[in-house]
């Protein structure tokens, strides 16, 4: 069964792509658990232009220089680049609906996907499950938090009396946030 | 709706934090229920010294100020009679100079032995020229806050650029609460560390360049945006940060190998890392 086929291939492929991209910024954290993550489209497009070879490129620090997260833009999906590879081999209109696929393991651990198809087209990617432990950035630290939160948390509702951070020189004070809270302090 | 909160954090930081900061009710009681607040411009950025202990007066702080303005004419780069600049250009061999700066650049040569070249206070510049600013500014701090702790000030704090001494409680039954600064905004924080007699040293790329380069490669370093370190000293949180962020990936598990010493990263893919001994201290 060449679709059946071509289904499976997809899967084991975005569970890959996700694998070795979920620690893009598209990453998003839910309720700030340690292990819920979502992973969009537009988090693996970029991987799966690659062939192959990605996964171990991706994988290497070196090629973990992505673009900076300053604007995370968590539902930019671009669903077009990740359906290619499941309709390109086939060439059959996928049905409507949502699948989950099997758990690939991988060196970092079970990785499992859940895909929307509308339209004949993937029009989503869901990682239903991620190595627990991410391996690289349990390698920086020992332990791995959530992302930083994507909405930076505002001083006013987190009850700051300091904040630490690069040095800034004296003109940058004016603008920083311990401006703010010494001014706050004096009344 | 913590959107809209953020939004209104982000358009007029200073009055919404006013309105988190300040108490709602004026307290009634007359006498100065805390110690001295003062904000001043020192080594090229700002202090914020912040004494909640009551009855430590004003001359106190004085006299930090004092001393802090002593060892900046002594080790600033930037003013041309200093030791450090005097040393530099040939002027002052370094065995004829103070015992305070000869002390200090003692700690550097020290620190270029035990972190294997990494943190160079000889070499790091483009100039090659001599620069000890990486240790100086946390131990200067410390220095100053020593005066605090001769006072009798159990509970204060002093945050000099970023880099804060947090000691005992802003009040009774409750840490400090440290905001580390968001890397991509200055009107926001990633996280809260909740502390109590620690000091806190941040480094990133994202303020006055610091030109932290790997000493081997001379390229800035990837994978971090900032580290933070928390430990029982400034001066060693302080160039454990500087060091951490120019080792990149590798340096918050070098600074858990000092004790009592650990780090909160922000990779450049927007993640938090810690080591174990930050878990406890995350707000």
């Amino acid at each position: 069964m060449p679709k059946r086929g071509a289904i499976a291939l997809a899967f084991t492929t975005l569970a890959l792509v996700l694998l070795f991209a979920f620690k893009t910024p598209d990453v998003t954290p839910i309720a700030a658990g340690r292990n819920t993550a979502l992973v969009h489209p537009a988090a693996s497009s970029a991987a799966t232009s690659g062939s192959a070879a990605a996964p171990l490129s991706a994988a290497s620090p070196a090629a973990n220089a992505t673009p900076r997260a300053g604007a995370p833009t968590p539902r930019a999906a671009t669903p077009t680049a990740t359906a290619a590879p499941a309709t390109g081999s086939g060439g059959t209109a996928l049905a409507n609906g949502t699948v989950a696929g099997p758990v690939v393991q991988t060196r970092f651990g079970p990785v499992q996907v859940q895909v929307t198809i509308a339209g004949g087209k993937i029009s989503d990617v869901t990682a239903l499950q991620l190595p627990s432990d991410r391996q690289r950035s349990a390698e920086i630290s020992g332990i791995v938090g959530p992302m930083l939160q994507s909405e930076a948390l505002a001083a006013q509702s987190a009850q700051i009396d300091l904040i630490s951070g690069a040095t800034y020189t004296s003109d940058a004070y004016a603008q920083s946030l311990q401006s703010a809270l010494d001014q706050a302090a004096h009344g | 709706m913590a959107e809209q909160a953020a939004a209104a954090a982000r358009t007029s930081p200073t009055a919404s934090i006013a309105a988190a900061v300040t108490p709602a009710v004026t307290p009634a009681v007359t006498p100065a229920v805390r110690g001295p607040h003062r904000v001043a411009p020192i080594m090229g950025t700002v202090i914020s010294i912040d004494v909640r202990d009551p009855g430590i007066p004003e001359s106190v702080v004085d006299a930090m100020l004092a001393r802090l303005e002593e060892i900046e004419a002594r080790f600033s780069t930037y003013r041309s009679g200093s030791e450090i600049s005097r040393i530099a250009r040939g002027e002052l061999a370094e065995a004829d100079a103070s015992a305070e700066v000869r002390f200090v650049l003692g700690m550097c040569d020290d620190l270029h032995r035990t972190t294997d070249g990494w943190f160079d206070a000889r070499g790091h510049r483009a100039d090659g020229r001599l620069d000890p600013s990486g240790l100086v500014k946390g131990w200067a701090v410390e220095e100053a806050a020593l005066l605090l702790d001769e006072a009798g000030a159990r509970n204060y704090s002093c945050n000099c650029g970023g880099d804060v001494i947090a000691r005992g409680e802003p009040e009774p039954g409750r840490p400090w609460r440290v905001g580390i600064r968001h890397p991509d905004r200055a009107d926001a924080v990633a996280r809260v560390l909740a502390v109590r007699d620690l000091a806190v040293a941040t480094s990133g790329a994202y303020e006055r360049g610091e030109h932290i380069r790997d000493p081997r490669t001379g390229k800035a370093p990837t994978g971090l945006l900032s580290v933070t370190v928390v430990g029982p000293s400034l001066t060693w949180a302080d160039v454990y940060a500087t060091t951490a962020f120019a080792m990149g990936e590798a340096g918050p598990a070098w600074v858990a190998t000092h004790p009592g010493y650990g780090a909160l990263a922000i990779t450049t893919d927007q993640r938090l890392a810690w080591t174990p001994l930050v878990e406890p201290l995350l707000a």
